[in-house]
């Protein structure tokens, strides 16, 4: 083991949800949903809350770690860590950077959560209702480039026409995360299964992509306790080990108005390398794979940048029966995911990878020692982290 | 009747400290993109420093409104009230070749739903929106011809 990798220096001990509720349906504030996701999550773990003494989360989430370090009776706050960037591209990173603090002594317990309440806070879907804009906004927002869906949809359009990518590849990706959502009670779209014909037939949101390509928009909250590898055997759970968490983007990807120069990309050109590094792995090694659903174009050139395959078999690779668990060559968003789960930015696709390390997914991938997770195509800074079991130490 | 591509009512933009000389410039039916006073390098959006040289002295050149799609998008739901009723509308990412490839976002003027063409040639238009107060202009692209 090197000094300078993650890899088994940590391990999620507890995961933790509350009810996923449509959005504007959370009968609770968002502070008091992200509280009930960590109580639960300690529970899991079989501690009490008071023995955090950490957090990390992502995308500015606003419940603050001392306010909850106060209303959980903490002993003591070490760590409060934000990873900085918005969507969901901070969900792997936030759990690196919890890794990081227990790795390096900074904490002991650290709690990865992410609350959202967007009946509370706005929505995610809907563009701006100010009356007028400055910065960099005043360079698209005027043109009616509002929403995520515009502000991505451009660079999977060029990396469609470039490849040659047929819309039935996206089919595939939102027909995998409804039909992994049939088997999971949990699921917002439990028992609303999805067919091609009722895909083909939907509205278009922005071309390429249909209804059926973009997230969802929802509230509760998810969260995951973290503690360093050596203690990971004293806890009711298997162990379930980080092998490696990495973060960031290519040369100068967050340029303004759309102009970073390597522009039809997930962002993973330079992190997923980095990845499989730390992990000791390469793609070959993945028993199963959540990648972030903002929407199903940024999934395709994530799984791309991760090389499960070429741009040129994105056509062959991308069926549904390869996407599927348990048997699929690559099976894909096995909780039902940001599209068919639940959107909590994310972070329920960490708690669903952690869930196949610990062989009780509802759609449980036999044999998985191997789970890794994308998130946030797109942004910038975007992460990914694998977990694998004690074998895989 | 509003004369512009998109119905009146989305956000308008505010010229900053950053991009003031571009919003001028488009009033005068001029195209402005920011320019380093060393290296002589065009980029796009604007910015404080020239980011291949770290330049902090930046100017701004005029340059011919004329490029390349480099991506498109056909929106259909509308995400704003004001929106409501616009029914589909395109917005084309535009390269401006003779600016060292900076890009640029504007409205492909013409039929909402004509072929959209990555890679075709596109003519700049200057859309005025002399109603608002302030007045200001927006640069929209039609094919060239």
């Amino acid at each position: 083991m090197t000094p300078r990798s993650l890899r088994g220096r940590a391990a999620i001990v507890g995961l933790g949800e509350t009810e996923y509720f449509k959005r504007g349906q959370s009968p609770h504030t968002e502070f008091k949903l992200a509280l009930e996701a960590i109580i639960n999550a300690c529970a899991d773990a079989g501690i009490h809350p008071r023995e955090i003494d950490g957090f990390a989360s992502y995308s500015n989430d606003r419940s603050d770690p001392s306010r909850i370090a106060a209303a959980l009776g903490c002993k003591e706050l070490r760590f409060a860590n934000m990873q900085w960037g918005g969507g969901g591209g901070g969900g792997s990173a936030a759990i690196g950077n919890a890794a990081a603090a227990i790795m390096s002594g900074m904490a002991e317990c650290v709690v990865v959560f992410r609350a959202l309440a967007q009946g509370q806070h706005g929505r995610y879907g809907q563009g701006t209702a100010v009356p007028d804009v400055d910065g960099h906004a005043a360079h698209t927002v005027p043109y009616g480039l509002l929403s995520p869906a515009h502000m991505f949809v451009m660079k999977y359009r060029r990396f469609m026409v470039e490849h040659g990518v047929r819309q039935e590849a996206l089919r595939a990706i939102a027909m995998a995360s409804y039909a992994h959502a049939q088997e999971n009670p949990r699921a917002v779209m439990y028992g609303r299964p999805l067919d091609e014909q009722t895909y083909d037939d939907s509205r278009w949101i922005v071309e390429p992509w249909h209804l059926y390509d973009c997230c969802l928009e929802n509230d509760g909250a998810a969260a995951m306790v973290l503690v360093s590898g050596e203690r990971a055997r004293d806890f009711p759970h298997p162990a379930c080990y980080l092998l490696a968490a990495v973060a960031g983007s290519q040369y100068r990807a967050g340029a303004p108005v759309h102009n970073t120069p390597d522009y039809a990309t997930a962002s993973f050109k330079t992190v997923a390398p980095r990845l499989y590094a730390m992990a000791r792995m390469g793609p070959a090694d993945i028993d199963v794979l959540q990648s972030y659903e903002n929407f199903t174009g940024g999934v395709l050139m994530s799984i791309v940048e991760h090389g499960f395959c070429t741009p040129a078999e994105a056509n062959d690779f991308f069926v549904l029966d390869n996407l599927l668990a348990p048997d699929g060559q690559l099976p894909l968003n096995t909780s039902g995911g940001n599209l068919a789960e639940c959107y909590m930015h994310g972070l329920g696709l960490n708690l669903e990878a952690v869930r196949q390390i610990r062989r009780t997914s509802t759609a449980q991938v036999p044999r998985a020692e191997v789970s890794m997770v994308i998130s946030g195509p797109m942004v910038t800074p975007v992460s990914s982290c694998i977990f694998g079991s004690e074998a895989t130490l | 009747m509003s004369t512009s591509y998109l119905r009146p009512g989305l956000p308008a933009p505010v010229p900053s400290d950053l991009d003031r000389p571009y919003w001028e410039g488009l009033r005068e039916e001029r195209l402005l993109i920011q320019r380093c006073k060393r290296c002589a390098r065009f980029q796009w959006g604007p910015e404080w420093i020239c980011h291949r040289c770290l330049n902090l002295d930046l100017g701004w050149t005029e340059v011919e409104a004329r490029g390349f799609i480099y991506s498109h998008q056909r929106v259909w739901h509308p995400v704003h009230p004001a929106l409501r009723g616009q029914g589909p509308y395109v917005i084309v990412l535009v390269t401006i070749a003779h600016a060292d490839d900076v890009r640029v976002v504007g409205n492909l003027l013409g039929d909402p739903l004509q072929e959209l063409v990555i890679g075709a040639e596109v003519q700049g238009v200057f859309e005025h929106h002399a109603e608002a107060d302030p007045g200001y202009s927006l640069l929209q692209w039609r094919y060239a011809n």
